[in-house]
């Protein structure tokens, strides 16, 4: 991807079609190699984004989904205990029985085996400690995989808003010098560099530090001429015509003050399920079996059906007349 | 070093634009301004979008920062352009060409097509031709922001309601016609600082384009963006305060258990779930005139607590007070709400001012009993008891029977206990009280009410 129009083409052919910001900051995150930190409501489509840059790029994508309490053993990388506790084990009985070689893949043999990265300081082999520290005992976790990856890879930390402070500061290691320090092992720095994307609802304020290292890119709902190319994008038979129509209906219901508002990916669903519903039009009777799939909080089914059902032509009656 | 690349002159002018963008307070580091210019230097700076959306990308970080930083960029990069101009004496041939022949009904039509088919440069054009239609009348008063409004009064452009639909092309909306007044504006400052040859003086950003905006003949909608970023924010609370382990217990059952993976030795510890802290709010709302302007965004903020706190009461206060939960609950729907309240909370007895002596009177009598140590209180009002005894006293043990009081007060700080206002009487019995008059304020409330921290004294 050489400039930003290329760019907006080449996530169009990934089936993602981004406004101007969008692809302009694409475009950045990979020439400047910095994180892009993207926010937005709920489904207008942050993380497609990022699985769009995937497809584009030919990267493989590696995604971290972030929760409450998720911490470094989760994301970074954690010790294997269970089989360090098995190697202790036997080699224990080994060495009790007066046995010759010791079960463990100890490290001096591993000579094929890559050490972790460049930046790597070495132990003299002493003890136990050393031989059970090892690659062969490490569990990689995303982030360390991403880093760690031989190829490079496009890595997604969806809805970092959902963790807590303090990993937000561990993520900052990662997101400026691409490395990680383990304390037994020494510094992994990647070898290639990953394109990050950050993703969140902005349900809380995230640190100056970690948005200091980012750029930003904030995604609202789309233009109705936007969100029509969208829907025929991912329903290609449906009719011009429904299709307009249809992104009008949902673009009045997202003015509404609702607990949800329809997204993008539930204007899709819409309009597969008129597809296969075979409806030609919006009018009421298909408004109100369908509004389901666009609408999905009691109170807000209530409210949708007063205001938005009202005002879509009922066919029976005006046949009667 | 980080001028390479870039046009000789551009990267000091980049640095002034940062510098104003300090000034209007975004956050800009050093760190900010490094990564623009390598953005810059990315993109052809020679498309205006490019360049815009990389210097926004890499320097504004939220949602605000960014609306700031497209009010500057505009006023910036035009000034600049104009002073540039002025300095070389360049002029524009005849601006007012073509502005004789149009009628104001014919304007005002093409004016509409435009802004519903989205065309800015043909706005642009339009803005021009209005301007000198309206400048060969004689009407200009001179002042930018006076004829703005006159020539959009003239051409009749006005904002409609979704539901009247006029059969007179299409509808505009009231983002439609600030766009237009956008160009408008900007034409006519052109025009004056051609004709006066000098740049007017730079001023910062009025705060009234960040202070919320209250009164109710202003946006409805801009209140409700404020308010849903607030509903969002309080719908994660509970979940920000399970994450934390460090106050957590160990939960030695569980732990027990664990261990028998590993052969008795307990080698992960668990943990005692923490429940979130659900609090007890009561909110108590002043909906007199002298808070007019304020009471509809508070009965927003009061409407969107509602959403997120099962446990909420609200009471509207006048003269008396009366308890609205009822409605809030049953009503989706603000505009309703507002109404119902006026209608039926029957808080005004006679003169229509605020008697706060009173109010507490009542509160206590209805609700005292039920207040305990989880409870919160949070009063909005400005503390105007229009001369009448303020009961101090009994606000005061109303607080000491809650576990946590907070006054919002919609008036700036440097009001406080000017003329009528009893401020400092109440304030000695709350936990804290805030000034609330734009978003910020009302932020630094929820994460106040979210995270149980009381704010640095500032």
């Amino acid at each position: 991807m050489e400039s930003v129009a290329e760019t907006k083409r080449a996530l169009e052919s990934a089936g993602y079609l981004a406004d101007e910001p969008a692809a302009l900051v694409a475009y950045l995150a990979q020439t400047l190699g910095k994180p892009v930190l993207v926010e937005g409501p709920a489904g207008v489509g942050k993380t497609e984004l990022a699985k769009a840059i995937s497809r584009a790029t030919g990267r493989e994508l590696i995604r971290l989904q972030c929760y409450e309490g998720l911490d470094e053993a989760k994301a970074l990388y954690e010790w294997n205990y269970r089989k360090q506790l098995l190697s202790i084990q036997a080699r224990a009985a080994t060495e009790a029985s007066g046995g010759a070689d010791p079960v463990g893949p100890g490290r001096e043999a591993g000579s094929g085996a890559d050490p972790v990265g460049p930046g790597r300081e070495a132990e003299e082999p002493t003890g136990i400690g050393s031989q059970i520290f090892t690659e062969d005992f490490l569990l990689t976790r995303p982030l360390m995989q991403a880093i760690a990856s031989t190829e490079p890879v496009v890595l997604l930390i969806d809805e970092i808003d959902k963790t807590d402070q303090e990993f937000e500061a561990m993520l900052l290691e990662v997101l400026s010098d691409f490395q990680i320090s383990i304390p037994e092992l020494g510094v992994i720095e990647s070898r290639t560099h990953p394109i990050v994307v950050l993703t969140s609802n902005n349900s809380r304020e995230l640190t100056e530090a970690l948005k200091r290292r980012c750029l930003y890119l904030w995604l609202d709902y789309p233009e109705i001429e936007r969100e029509m190319e969208i829907v025929r994008l991912h329903a290609p038979e449906l009719d011009a015509a429904l299709a307009r129509r249809l992104v009008e209906v949902i673009q009045m219901i997202r003015q509404l003050d609702l607990k949800k508002p329809p997204s993008i990916a539930e204007s899709v669903d819409w309009a597969r399920a008129l597809l296969l519903l075979g409806a030609e039009d919006i009018d009421r009777s298909v408004f109100e079996q369908t509004m389901s799939i666009i609408v999905k909080h009691r109170t807000d089914i209530d409210l949708v059906a007063e205001r938005v059902g009202v005002k879509l032509g009922a066919p029976e009656e005006i046949e009667a007349r | 070093m980080s001028g390479e690349g870039l046009p000789p002159g551009l990267a000091p002018r980049l640095v002034a634009f940062f510098e104003e963008l300090r000034a209007e307070d975004v956050a800009v580091g050093t760190s900010e301004i490094l990564d623009a210019f390598e953005a810059v230097r990315a993109v052809p700076w020679t498309e205006p979008a490019d360049f815009r959306e990389a210097l926004g990308a890499t320097v504004a970080k939220s949602q605000d920062d960014r609306r700031i930083f497209d009010l500057v960029f505009d006023r910036y990069f035009f000034r600049a352009a104009e002073a540039e101009a002025v300095d070389r004496e360049l002029r524009e041939g005849d601006r007012s060409a073509g502005g004789e022949r149009l009628d104001p009904e014919q304007l005002r039509d093409a004016i509409r097509e435009a802004i519903a088919a989205g065309r800015e440069s043909e706005l642009r054009d339009l803005a021009r031709l209005a301007i000198a239609a309206f400048g060969r009348r004689g009407q200009g008063s001179g002042v930018v922001g006076v004829d703005v409004q006159r020539i959009r009064r003239t051409l009749g452009l006005q904002p409609q309601a979704p539901g009247d639909q006029r059969d007179d092309g299409p509808p505009i909306d009231r983002e439609g016609i600030n766009r237009f007044e956008r160009h408008l504006r900007r034409e006519l400052e052109r025009g004056l600082i051609e004709r006066t040859e000098k740049l007017p003086p730079s001023r910062p950003l009025a705060e009234l384009d960040r202070t919320l905006p209250t009164s109710p003949t202003q946006d409805l909608a801009a209140v409700h963006r404020a308010v849903a970023q607030l509903k969002r924010r309080l719908a994660t609370l509970g979940h920000e305060q399970r994450g934390r382990r460090r106050n957590s217990v160990v939960d030695v059952r569980k732990t027990m258990r664990a261990s028998l993976e590993t052969g008795g030795v307990p080698m992960y510890l668990r943990y005692r779930a923490k429940r979130p802290r659900r609090p007890e709010i009561i909110v108590l709302c002043d909906v007199s005139t002298s808070v007019t302007s304020a009471s509809v965004f508070f009965l927003s903020v009061l409407h969107a607590l509602h959403d997120s706190f099962r446990k909420l009461r609200s009471f509207v206060f006048i003269e008396r007070i009366s308890e609205v939960t009822e409605i809030f609950e049953r009503e989706r729907d603000f505009r309703q709400i507002s109404q119902r309240v006026s209608r039926e909370g029957g808080v005004a007895d006679i003169s229509g001012y605020t008697d706060y002596g009173r109010v507490w009177r009542e509160f206590a009598e209805e609700v005292g009993d039920e207040l305990h140590p989880r409870s919160t209180v949070i009063v909005l009002g400005d503390a105007r008891t229009n001369g009448r005894e303020p009961h101090a006293e009994i606000f005061g043990q109303i607080a000491a029977r809650s576990g946590r009081t907070f006054w919002l007060n919609p008036e700036p700080k440097l009001y406080w206990n000017y003329g009528d206002s009893v401020m400092s009487a109440y304030e000695r019995h709350c936990t804290a009280a805030f000034e609330c008059w734009t978003t910020r304020h009302l932020e630094d409330f929820v994460n106040v009410v979210a995270g149980g921290r009381l704010p640095e004294p500032t």
